[in-house]
This record gives structure tokens, sequence and C-alpha cells, in this order.
């Protein structure tokens, strides 16, 4: 039997603005196994990125049972939920948001940076992840001076360095061309399969659910259709 | 030691990234500069002022004065009481056995001063040829000493080269006509180089004076000043005071020493609010700029406080390069540079240099400190306080 990661029971997120209270995710339920690749879909507003953030320990819901791996979400306090980030989640955003005045190789370092690993022991394990992307020889290279593609593996480099739980995409090709694009996808696919990655993608490009292996569709905060891939 | 660990992280990448933002970090650094510059200018002046009066005098010589009288200007001793009081025990004698006392008429003259309206009060002292016995440190620096009995000044040094007029060979109207420079003395840099000096006799003639002003003793040592004090105090022919030398001087400088830091700080914290709040407006869109970045770091699980460290240290260290740039300023334009001032206390003219002390250079870099811990402070907390998840979409 396959080992829950990420549960939700009766999840719901509300903002207030003003006077007016707005529910993004409405009673959700949703169990995610190790080694899941999870697309996240849905027309804009639908509350994927809200739940995405969520899972990730970015944001808290609002009412409900949030669970990843043994931890309770729900419960934490904001310094809790950072620490709990720094442990079990690495985050790919649409933009890649690398420090520009850093070198690919620092910035794959961060996370490390919240462990108590040696200066050694952080560059191996950086280098090694750049290996995994593919990008070993573009190490000390800027953001600047790398492509779409080159810096968006340089973000996966630096979400997967720490070994966390979790993957977090927020529309990881959101910003690249189709084939790029592709290659990106087929990088996550690699790391969900080869290295057992649990994986939680939001996009809005159906060939790019088509590399995870379910498919979540959300609409007005919730979910309407779960599908399975090949 | 993990925070220290992200501490030094996100700090790294602030500075880093200061090249990219080098026109705004610069209005905090000149800003700040300007502060500290006009700061430490305007105490430089004050201490300069002080230092000249404070310096005058040894604690091995007193000045006596009329009982109630704050300044030699308003004093009247009487040749009597000049005898009595050179006389005092407690007062070091020559080989000869003569006291090393010297009894000293005080006056104002005005003398012309290029570019000025009005004529400045500048002191005149009545003293003797021998003045080096009582005040070592004199010292004839050009030309020669005035003789006795003639009407002939020697200029201080200070004053001097505050009046183009006061040279050799020149004259100057000190009491019923003109009298002849006729040399430039020094006594280490204190107030007297603010003077003329005249021989006591040809202006006792001159000005129709019958009493001296003040009288100055040397005394046998630091420690007989209490022996000498008290045989005048207690004389019941006498109702004078004895001051040692730098005590009555630095009483001399307090007013204007005041006056002038009282105008230096108003001036700095007026000029401070400014610089404080483009240090505000910069650290502000510092933290706006990378808010993405600062969204990104707090995602992977970096801490508030090392945001709210980082950001406080990039705009101290931005504040204290313009407290070194200002405070250097300060040392490079006004250190050394003498001007000439009226004490009101005396109502003379009194020459001195601006003294910038390492003193001031802490205190002005202090402030700058102050001016960027306040500036920084509120946009580090704002930094810490940004939503991640709203930061993050705004990228």
């Amino acid at each position: 039997m396959a080992q829950t990661v990420v549960s939700l029971r009766g999840v719901s997120k509300r903002y207030t603005r003003g006077r007016q209270t707005i529910e993004v995710l409405h009673n959700l339920d949703l169990d995610i196994d190790k080694g899941d690749f999870l697309a996240l879909m849905g027309p804009s507003g639908s509350g994927k990125t809200t739940l995405l953030n969520l899972i990730g320990g970015l944001d808290r819901p609002s009412a409900g049972e949030l669970r990843v791996g043994d931890a309770r979400l729900d419960q934490m306090s904001s310094a809790q939920l950072t620490r709990w980030r720094a442990q079990h989640v690495g985050f790919v955003f649409q933009f890649y948001n690398l420090l520009p005045v850093l070198s690919a190789e620092r910035n794959v370092e961060l996370p490390l940076l919240l462990t108590p690993l040696s200066a050694a022991e952080r560059m191996k394990r950086v280098r090694i992840a750049l290996q995994i992307v593919g990008l070993a020889d573009r190490g000390k290279h800027k953001p600047a001076e790398l492509s779409g593609g080159q810096a968006q593996r340089v973000a996966i480099a630096r979400a997967i360095v720490a070994d966390p739980t979790l993957l977090v995409c927020d529309e990881p090709t959101g910003d690249l061309d189709r084939k790029t694009a592709d290659e990106v996808l087929g990088l996550l696919q690699l790391l969900n399969r080869e290295h057992g990655k649990t994986i939680v993608m939001v996009t809005h490009d159906p060939k790019a659910a088509e590399f995870a292996t379910h498919t979540l569709h959300l609409d007005k905060g919730r979910l309407v259709e779960q599908a399975a891939h090949a | 030691m993990n925070t220290l660990r992200q501490i030094i992280a996100v700090t790294a990448v602030n500075l880093r990234a200061i090249p990219s933002r080098l026109g705004s970090s610069m209005v905090i650094v000149i800003g700040i500069a300007g502060v500290v510059g006009v700061l430490v200018a305007l105490l430089s002046m004050a201490a300069g002022f002080k230092a000249t009066l404070a310096g005058t005098g040894t604690h091995e010589r007193a000045i006596v004065l009329r009982g109630g009288s704050t300044d030699e200007l308003g004093s009247v001793i009487t040749r009597e009481q000049a005898a009595i009081i050179t006389d005092t025990p407690g007062i070091a004698r020559d080989a000869d056995g003569t006291p090393q006392a010297i009894a000293e008429f005080y006056l104002l003259t005005d003398v012309a001063k290029p570019g000025a309206d009005t004529p400045s009060n500048v002191v005149v002292r009545g003293t003797r040829v021998d003045v080096g016995r009582v005040r070592p440190e004199f010292r004839i620096v050009a030309g020669r000493m005035f003789t006795p009995g003639v009407r002939e000044v020697v200029v201080g040094r200070a004053v001097a080269a505050q009046f183009e007029t006061l040279r050799i060979g020149n004259t100057v109207d000190v009491r019923d006509g003109p009298w002849t420079i006729v040399g430039v003395f020094e006594t280490g840099g204190d107030v007297h180089e603010s003077e003329l000096w005249v021989d006591a006799g040809a202006l006792e003639t001159a000005s129709r004076r019958t009493a001296y002003n003040s009288v100055t003793v040397r005394l046998e040592s630091a420690a007989a000043f209490a022996t000498f004090k008290d045989a005048l105090t207690t004389d019941p022919r006498m109702v004078v005071s004895a001051q040692r030398e730098p005590d009555y001087y630095a009483s001399r400088s307090e007013q204007l020493h005041l006056l002038i830091r009282i105008l230096g700080y108003t001036v700095a914290v007026i000029m401070g609010i400014g610089a404080v709040f483009g240090a505000l407006n910069v650290m502000y869109a510092a933290v706006a700029t990378r808010a993405v970045e600062i969204a990104t770091l707090r995602a992977l699980g970096f801490g508030g406080l090392p945001v709210v460290v980082s950001v406080m240290i990039e705009s101290l260290l931005l504040a204290l390069a313009g407290g070194l740039v200002g405070a250097v300023v300060a040392y490079v334009f006004f250190n050394g540079y003498t001007v000439n001032t009226l004490n009101f206390q005396t109502f003379s003219q009194v020459a001195f240099a601006f003294r910038v002390t390492p003193e001031l250079i802490r205190q002005g870099l202090a402030w700058a400190l102050t001016m960027g811990l306040i500036g920084g402070l509120f946009p580090a907390i704002r930094a810490a306080r940004l939503p991640i998840v709203e930061a993050l979409r705004t990228g």
C-alpha cells in the first residue's frame, strides 16, 4: 500500500479584503502518495496556486487538517513553518527566482546554508545537484548568463539539493518555449521516476500535465476531476 | 550558528546587490556625510575655541582679580593690593628673592579688519618686559620685544595672522595716539596670542590709569595654590579672588562653547531628520526592489531575523560610509583652519583654530550609525513581515 505524504481533510482557505471575505478553497479532501507526480490544473482563480502554497507551507489553511509527512501544517506557527520548509520542501517557481548576484553554485547552495553541513560537504552536494540537472559546467555562471531553460534547471537543482520530502513547482514551464519546457518537464519526470521525488506541480499547460502521474482539476476552489496517466 | 550563517548569507546577497543600486545607495551616503560633516565642523569650532582658552596657563600659575569680578576687564587691583599680593606666601621667587608675580593692565582697543564694516575689539595687555619670568612660554618669533617706557607693541601670533594691519613697522591706536608694532610673539598657542602686549608703564601714562586689572603669579608648585589662596582670602585688607589660570580661562570659554555646541547639535538634528527620511526612503525602495528575492529566501526557509539583521547591516554600513566621508571632509577642510570671533564673555576677539579631534569623529560616526539604525529599522521590519505568497506573486 502506498504511503500518503500529503493529506488534506476539509481544508478551506479564506481571504479577507476590507469587509469582503473570499473563500478560495472549499472543504478540500486530498491524498498525495509518496512518489506521486501530481499536476494541478484549472482556470485562473481556481485556487491551484493557493493549494500549492498550503501544501508547501507558505500559507496556512483557514479551516481543516493539513498533514505533510508527520507534520500538521495547519497547527504550526509561522516560524515553525519556516523551519519545516527548510527541511522538507523544494520550490520551483515560474520565473526561477534565482538571486541575480549569486552564481549558479551559490544559488543552489542556499538551502544547504540552513543545515549544519560543512562548506566542503555543501559544495559536494551542490555539484551533484548540478550534475543531475545537467549543468555541472555552469556552476560559476550568474543567472543572467544562463538561458531560461538553464536557469530553471538551476532552480530545480536548488530545490533538490537538500533532498526534501516534496517538490512544489508553480508553473515551472510557464516562461519557457515548448522544446525547453519539455526538457525541464523531462527532468522533473526523471527526478520522480529515478529519484523517487514526490512532486506537486501547478500548470495551465495540458502537455505539461502529461508528464505527471496524476492530474487534478480545480474549479472555483473545488476538486472537479482526477485523472491518472499511464 | 545556523542563524549566524543565514545572516551572513542574506547580508552578502544584499551587499553584493548594492552596485546595482549605487545611485540610490549614494543618497544615504551623501545625506549622512553632509550631516556628519556639518556636525563635526561646528563642533570642531567649539572644540578649537575651548582648547585655545582652556589650554591657557598652567596649574603652577594663579591669577588674582578683585573680589566679585568675573574677568580682568571688570577687575581693579590697586597698587597697594598688588604689592600685598606679590608678597603672599606660596609665590615662587627668583634667586635674588624677587617674587615671580606681574601686575598687568587689561583693556580693549579697536583694530580695523579688512573687509569688515566695523572694527574689532582686541585685548591690550600692559605687562613688563621681563614677562617671561612668569610666563616662560612667551617667546618673540619676529622682530623684538617692546622697550620699557616706549609706545611699542608686540603682537600675538594668532591676532597678527587675522589682522593684516598688525604688521611689524605699522602703527596701532592703543591709547592716546599711534603705537608702533615692533614684534610678534607666541605663548604656545593659547589665548594670549590673540592679544597686543605693551609696556605697563607706557600704557599707564597713556591711559592715565592708576590701578591694575590683575596680578598673575607663578607658584612654588601646583600644591602651593591652597597656601597662596588661603593667605590672600584671610587677609582682612584684601577683597580679591584667586584662581588657577586654567580654571579662569576655561570659565571664559563656557558660554560661547555651549552656544556653538547647541548650534551644532541643532543644525545636525534638523539635517539628520532629513537624512533619516532619505535613508528610510532608500531602504524602503531597496526592500521593495528585492521583495521577490526576500520572499524567495523566506520560502526556502530563511528566518525573519536574518532578513531584519541583513537590511540593518546594509543600512548601517552605508551610514558608516557616509559618516566616514563626512568626518574626512570636515578634517581636510576644517582641521587647523584659523578664525577669530568675539568672545562675548570678554567682548574681545579670540583667534583660534578648528580642532577635529578623534572624540568628534567618534561622535560624528555615532550620529551616522544612529541615523542608519533609524533609517534601516522600519524597512527591515517591513522586509521580514513581507507576506511571502504576495511577494512571490509580484515576481
